[in-house]
């Protein structure tokens, strides 16, 4: 069981400088790993491997689309391609190129998108991925991650790099609570269970981890168990841990820093209704754009707090009937 | 008709307060863009303030020509500009980027008004600005389409295909400006992907293209007004600036693109500018 620290004290770092950190490992590892970005280069923290491995960095300009097929290209020769923007841009902009090229041929890209989410904050809409899981998801051979904090996001990098095809890492531009630890055991495709409690499953991902763990002591200071999956890799999606939270806890609620319409918990509820139908609960963005605003502020404005979760959790277990 | 008319003095005048805009809000702020917007201010504050034809006290009169800011980014030029026409009150300035505030870090057309695009994703607005001219063209009217560009934002493809539409239309109502400031977020545009020979790329595509000092008000006046009477053809104006103009230690330093001067960086520039914080401040709340 995971110690959930207060939202002052708990040490907090960026996903997308665990990308950044493990990208540079993995190139001092392997000759063949090459990574591309839009002009962007310091934002998504590509500038350590760029500085080291000059050869195998190619900063294409602010041409999305370029970028995506160069590194499908480059996969076609052997190299493990990671191209890296914003989220936004990395998916949408690029997305019949990453639909008919990339996922269609199956080949050996990883896309990094930052600034995935509300904690984006002030650029607003425009900057605020709130669409690419959607986006990525139902594309057929795309493995899609959403790594919680720093230590997940190194370990989520070295994953999908040793993992032959597409694959999608959701970064973060704010600093996250750090809610794993440098020797926690990751597996691309398998869930993992944060704390026990069979009253009701929290399942969350990315920042949402941290709320959802802090949502799960509000619950417990009521009498409530609540049991919180960190689901970082929603696509392949973990089965196993999801059926078996719908059948010993018997509710659900989900919660991402995501469009609500095919999200994560979208992916949860196609498992949950076909293998063991629970009452659900969404928390999300429901169908709306971002906004300009300090991160934090945001999270509060549109209900991703711990004690939105908390009361999602009350309603559904009062649906188990 | 241009609601102000104003002379070279009063637009260099203008430009100056709207400098001033831009770094007090910026520092009001603590976040945004800061270069692009300074590189920008002379030939937008001279396209609202002397050229295009457009009605604060309407921004949807359907006779206003279209300016759209491809680059959404310079939020704090296009703003400040709005707010000196009087499409909003000053005092909104000073809400930037703030939860609530309807001044997005990158624009929204439905919320600010005089914002005619959403933007903020590079390369969209030039195809926006191809199908209102082409619409304004349709219906036979005379108004004109006006898109603002960066130079790092030439590097997206879809510039590309807007701008080989333009020229095989033969749009002669649109008038695109490129902000060739040669910088961008990770550095020089020359060194990051050049985008030379640019004046050759846009003749070929089939436009008139005209280059100017893009701080020099009066070459800024002629060649707007030297587009209006080209016909057949679009036209560019390569305007030839400098990131962070008018504050000596921006100037140049494409490290300035997307952070907002410190209090104390703000009150350097500030004095460069002729004024303070406090006064300008001041000056924004009250209005
Ligand atoms: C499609 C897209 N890709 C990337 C970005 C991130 N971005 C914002 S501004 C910018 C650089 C723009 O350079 P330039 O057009 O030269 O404007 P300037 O630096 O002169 O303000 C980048 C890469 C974006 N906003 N949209």
């Amino acid at each position: 069981m995971v110690v959930v620290t207060d939202r002052i004290s708990i040490e907090k770092k960026k996903t997308r400088q665990g990308f950044g950190h493990e990208l540079l490992e993995l190139g001092r590892e392997k000759d063949n790993i090459v990574v591309l970005t839009g002009d962007v280069k310091g934002s998504v923290n590509v500038s350590y491997f760029a500085d080291e491995f000059p050869d195998r960095f190619i900063n294409c300009g602010i041409a999305e689309q370029n970028m995506c097929n160069i590194a499908s290209g480059l996969s076609l020769v052997g190299k493990v391609a990671f191209f890296a923007t914003y989220g936004c841009f990395a998916t949408a902009r690029c997305l019949d190129m990453i639909r008919t090229t990339v996922c269609y041929g199956n080949l050996n890209v990883k896309i990094a998108g930052s600034h995935g989410g509300l904690l984006t904050g002030p650029d607003g809409a425009s900057h605020q991925a709130l669409e690419e899981l959607g986006l990525m998801r139902v594309l057929p051979n795309m493995t899609v991650v959403i790594p919680c904090d720093y230590w997940e996001a190194r370990k989520a990098t070295r994953a999908v790099s040793e993992k032959p095809g597409p694959c999608f890492l959701r970064l973060g531009r704010a600093s996250v609570p750090v809610v794993t630890s440098e020797d926690a055991p990751f597996e691309l495709g398998r869930g993992t269970l944060m704390r026990r409690g069979n009253d009701v499953a929290l399942i969350a991902c990315g920042s949402m981890v941290y709320e959802a763990l802090l949502a799960a002591e509000i619950l417990a200071g009521e009498g409530v168990e609540a049991r919180v999956i960190n689901l970082h890799t929603i696509k392949p999606i973990d089965k196993d841990i999801l059926v078996r939270a719908a059948s010993e806890c018997g509710a659900i609620v989900t919660a991402e820093e995501h469009q609500i319409y095919c999200g994560m918990g979208s992916a949860v509820a196609e498992v949950i209704v076909r293998h063991q139908p629970v009452p659900m609960e969404f928390i999300g963005v429901n169908d709306r754009f971002g906004e300009s605003g300090d991160g934090q502020e945001l999270l509060t404005k549109f209900g991703l707090r711990d004690i939105n979760i908390a009361e999602a959790a009350r309603k559904a277990i009062k649906r188990k009937g | 008709m241009n609601p102000f008319n104003y002379d070279i003095k009063q637009l260099q005048e203008k430009a100056r307060d709207i400098r001033r805009d831009i770094i007090t809000m910026l520092v009001e702020a603590r976040s945004g863009h800061t270069g692009g917007p300074l590189s920008v201010t002379d030939f937008a504050t001279a396209l609202y303030f002397n050229i295009a034809n457009h009605n604060p006290e309407n921004p949807s009169d359907l006779n206003r020509d279209f300016i759209v800011y491809s680059i959404g980014h310079v939020t704090p030029a296009n703003y400040s500009i709005l707010a000196e026409c009087g499409y909003f009150p000053l005092r909104d300035l000073m809400t930037f980027r703030k939860l609530g505030s309807h001044l997005q870090g990158h624009p929204n057309m439905l919320e600010t008004p005089g914002i005619e695009a959403s933007t903020g994703s590079l390369g969209q607005g030039l195809s926006i600005s191809v199908g209102v001219a082409s619409g304004y063209r349709m219906d036979g009217k005379p108004n004109r389409a006006y898109c603002i560009m960066g130079d790092g934002e030439q590097q997206e493809g879809a510039v590309w295909e807007a701008a080989m539409a333009a020229g095989f239309l033969k749009l002669d109502n649109l008038c695109a400006v490129l902000d060739l400031n040669n910088a961008q977020i990770d550095g020089p545009t020359d060194k990051i992907m050049s985008i030379q020979p640019i004046v050759d790329k846009y003749k070929s595509f089939n436009w008139n293209v005209i280059e100017i000092d893009g701080h020099d008000t009066e070459q800024i006046i002629k060649a707007f007004n030297t587009a209006k009477t080209v016909r057949g053809m679009p036209t560019i104006i390569i305007a030839k600036t400098v990131m962070g103009k008018g504050v000596s230690f921006m100037e140049g330093d494409y490290r300035w693109h997307g952070v907002p001067p410190t209090p104390e960086q703000g009150d350097d520039a500030l004095k460069e500018l002729g004024t303070t914080y406090e006064e300008w401040s001041q000056r924004l709340l009250s209005n």
